[in-house]
């Protein structure tokens, strides 16, 4: 049922390569021109960086890139990157194996628990914890507060993947003579790899483009010090520097991430997994099991949380404003909504087809999307005003320029869930639907949409969440005189109100939670269970 | 059938919604004032709420920091929406003056503010004030080991015992002051000790919470955090004393908050009739009554009771006008600050 489960990228399956429906030669000429349009309009603040730095003489370039200060945030920003992520995938798988796999009491609460970090914002984790420890700074607070902050990226995918997975494919892996350890490693891990890498990937793009986080712990990157930048000199030739510093460190996450993603087949014919996997039962797995989430849970919501309520405790309601409150929301809702359409509309020609091709092009398509998304919100801002002004000044400071700085930020995180989706549908299914005389487009829309769907619900939940959290960009491109939840919190934050900016961070963190748990729910039902 | 129209309605309905949008925020940009906006929101935002009941005419906001607010209207040249700038400090409006985006002030409104709370150029005009304070935790320091100027923090004994917040444009207006009284060597030679000397914050607030839960014995801000704090909750500056430099020094430099209206407004008389409002006797009693704490500017205004008096404060007398913020961006940058 389920052919090849190889550990490292394998020569092209023979029977895939014989196979005379194989679905390469199928692909509509549209659908690719639509992604190649998708993926060449989400580069263009990263062309704008490059433009500017190949427009700036040699000997500035050199004068901005060759100080110590540089020296300084590639240490900063890579140690950050080296230390975090593999944290992240640590705590985020072993979460994972911890709510799938074994059988601790009350997994299921843990495992929502594990999601529910997702609905509050990065910058409302240190603002919290700078709060409880008002000297947390430097390096490991940096990684501390970027794990909790992150690693449900990791869990989602993994324990989504993990549920997925037949325990039929192990057992006959077993039968097969091989023991527990060389399952685990062979039939277990290639196939979490891909969801576990995609998920890491995207830890990795957030951490370099984080600002809020790391603002407040003292901590600088390239992010923070661009937006050092930008806050003195607008968009000066500072500032593109360390943009592209940025953009070479991106593109050797995603030539890492591009090692452990790909794989042989992933799909199967059937409703997920037949019956639920065995789990393991052991008393010191089941202290260690237990320990793993409480910490996540403690650190990752209980500290926030109690703050945020520490905070509206102490403020005076009389003084919330809740019209403010009720108008930020509604902007910041109705940007969420239409953004995350486009963005997941956005995904699913470059998504589908990387699912179902391989080759350079989609490589590079993807590769083009996640680098965009790797430049932080105020470079593609930066950029996109540069460009509106200069060549559609109607566009300037408008709803349109806004939404497209979300696709250009986001996309990834939408093609991360809608190609976990794609790979998943059998494409055995769709030569049998063509087979039988049905139109291409009913096909995609009847079966590879359909059975695809939870994960498209997902991308867009993801997307949503990203834009409510939205800081830097919306700052800049946001219409006059349109808020959004995130950055009334911060206008507030900046002038210590702490008070006042409490009821935006529990709006926030309330608009984010239902979507969080639709977000579990969805992943989850991928599942067939 | 049901996967193939929902997705139809929802996008149908998020189409009508844009549309809306669209429509509402053009009608509201056509007889709103724009302001493009550096100072506090909450005080700027009284100041228009107040400036719509008195007068009707309504305003919109667009907040930022100063040097982004000030760039930016120099990138966006005669295409910018901005009516009227608004600042924290003078160096932005420097730059924008300097690139010959301002129309010149109404007479009347110079009137009334004092001329040494102005460029003499007319471009711009004061708004409110701020004084740099050296601000430290209750007993870290007796009256006698207190700095007698900013450049002392340079020497050898302070290092690691003082923060600032050496991106924003707050302190970089306090090096632009240090700038023009001391030169561009000196100012340099300053800007590397306190790269050594120093801890770097983002935000004067976060200086002050660092001075205050003792991770730095003293910080150099503005005078106002502390009391902004003390108005709300207090938690971030129960600790704090502050002590003015005084004597002319740089680190007694009083930054002028300014406001001045874009040559490309079209709505240059609205414009000019808000900011004669705020240097105005109603907009300078938010001052005094408010929560910003700033000082008042205004001719014959009184600032908010809890202040020290700006008469006390034997600022260094400096030209605004002449604050060179890229060129402070530039040292800065040399120096590894930023």
């Amino acid at each position: 049922m389920l052919a090849s489960a190889r550990s490292r990228p394998a020569p092209i399956d023979p029977v895939w390569e014989s196979n005379p429906f194989r679905p390469v030669r199928s692909v509509p000429r549209w659908i690719i021109a639509c992604a190649t349009a998708i993926a060449a309009l989400s580069l263009l603040p990263l062309l704008f960086v490059v433009g500017v730095t190949l427009g700036t003489p040699l000997g500035t370039i050199a004068g901005l890139l060759l100080r110590g200060r540089i020296a300084e945030l590639l240490v900063n920003t890579g140690l950050l990157v080296a230390l975090a992520v593999p944290l992240c995938v640590v705590v985020g798988a072993g979460l994972a194996w911890v709510t799938e796999r074994t059988d601790l009491p009350g997994r299921k609460v843990w495992s929502v628990l594990a999601v529910a970090p997702l609905a509050i914002p990065a910058f409302v984790q240190s603002y919290a914890w700078t709060s409880l420890i008002p000297g947390l700074h430097g390096l490991w607070a940096a990684v501390f507060l970027s794990v909790i902050a992150y690693f449900p990226f990791v869990f989602l995918p993994t324990a989504a993947a993990l549920r997925r997975l037949s325990p039929d494919v192990e057992e006959v892996a077993a039968s097969l003579g091989l023991p527990p350890r060389a399952v685990f490693m062979r039939v277990v891990v290639p196939h979490l790899a891909p969801a576990t890498a995609a998920g890491g990937l995207l830890v990795g793009l957030h951490l370099l483009a984080e600002y809020g986080l790391y603002a407040m712990l003292r901590f600088d990157t390239f992010t923070t010090a661009i937006f050092d930048q930008f806050q003195s000199s607008y968009n000066g030739p500072a500032a593109n520097m360390m943009a592209s510093v940025l953009i070479v460190l991106s593109l050797i996450l995603l030539g890492m991430a591009a090692r452990i993603g790909r794989h042989g087949r992933l799909a199967r014919v059937g409703p997920g997994a037949t019956r639920a996997a065995p789990r393991n039962r052991g008393k010191w797995t089941l202290i260690l099991a237990t320990l793993l989430p409480l910490t996540a849970t403690v650190c990752a919501l209980v500290v926030p949380l109690l703050t945020v309520f520490r905070w509206l405790a102490l403020g005076d309601p009389a003084a919330w404003g809740l019209w403010r409150i009720a108008s930020t929301l509604e902007n910041t809702v109705l940007l969420g909504c239409i953004g995350a359409t486009i963005a997941v509309v956005a995904a699913l020609p470059v998504s589908w087809l990387s699912a179902r091709m391989r080759g350079s092009l989609v490589r590079v398509m993807e590769g083009a999307s996640y680098t965009a998304a790797a430049l932080p919100g105020i470079v593609v801002a930066l950029g996109l005003v540069t460009i509106s002004l200069a060549l559609v000044p109607s566009m300037y400071q408008t709803f349109a320029t806004l939404l497209l700085a979300y696709l250009v930020l986001f996309l990834p995180r939408a093609l991360a869930g809608l190609r976990t989706g794609f790979a998943q549908v059998p494409p055995e299914l769709e030569w049998v639907a063509a087979s039988l005389g049905i139109r291409p487009g009913t096909v995609f829309r009847k079966i590879t949409l359909r059975l695809a769907a939870p994960s498209l619900a997902a991308a867009a939940a993801l997307v949503f969440l990203a834009i409510v959290n939205e800081l830097t960009a919306t700052l800049l491109l946001a219409p006059i005189g349109t808020r959004t939840l995130a950055t009334q919190f911060w206008a507030l934050t900046g002038e210590l109100d702490y008070a006042a900016a409490a009821p935006f961070a529990a709006v926030m963190i309330a608009l984010s939670l239902p979507l969080s748990a639709l977000l579990y729910w969805q992943s989850f039902r991928a599942a067939g269970r | 059938m049901l996967h193939s129209t929902l997705p139809k309605r929802l996008l149908s309905a998020l189409g009508f919604i844009v549309a809306v949008a669209a429509i509402a925020n053009h009608a509201a940009s056509a007889q709103t004032l724009v302001v493009y906006n550096a100072q506090h929101e909450s005080l700027t935002q009284a100041w228009a709420d107040a400036f719509t009941r008195d007068t009707g005419i309504k305003v919109a906001l667009r907040n930022g920091g100063d040097s982004e607010l000030a760039n930016q209207i120099v990138l966006e040249g005669a295409a910018s929406p901005a009516d009227v700038f608004l600042t924290e400090n003078s160096p932005a409006m420097a730059l924008v003056e300097g690139a010959g985006l301002f129309a010149p002030v109404a007479g009347a409104t110079l009137a009334q503010v004092p001329p040494q709370l102005r460029p003499s150029s007319g471009k711009w005009v004061g708004i409110a004030a701020r004084a740099t304070v050296f601000v430290y935790r209750k007993g870290a320091f007796a009256a006698d080991q207190l700095p007698l100027s900013l450049s002392d923090l340079a020497k050898a004994g302070w290092k690691g015992r003082w923060g600032a917040s050496p991106a924003g444009a707050d302190f970089q207006a306090i090096v632009s002051a240090y700038l023009l009284l001391n030169g561009e060597a000196a100012t340099l030679d300053w800007l590397k000790a306190m790269k050594s000397n120093s801890v770097a914050f983002r935000g004067n607030g976060n200086v002050m919470r660092a001075v205050n839960s003792g991770q730095v014995d003293a910080g150099v801000i503005y005078h106002y955090y502390p009391f902004v704090d003390q108005a709300k909750t207090g938690d971030n500056s129960r600790n704090i004393s502050l002590h003015y430099f005084k004597h002319r020094d740089a680190g007694a430099f009083v930054s002028i908050s300014g406001g001045g209206v874009l040559a490309s407004s079209k709505n240059a008389e609205a414009a000019q009739s808000f900011l004669r409002w705020i240097t105005g006797k109603a907009g300078q009693e938010i001052l005094r009554t408010g929560d910003s704490f700033e000082y008042a500017v205004g001719v014959g205004a009184a600032s908010h009771p809890n202040l020290t008096p700006l008469s006390e404060l034997e600022p260094p007398i400096v030209d605004p006008t002449r604050l060179n913020s890229r060129k402070v961006v530039e040292l800065m940058t040399a120096a590894g600050l930023i």
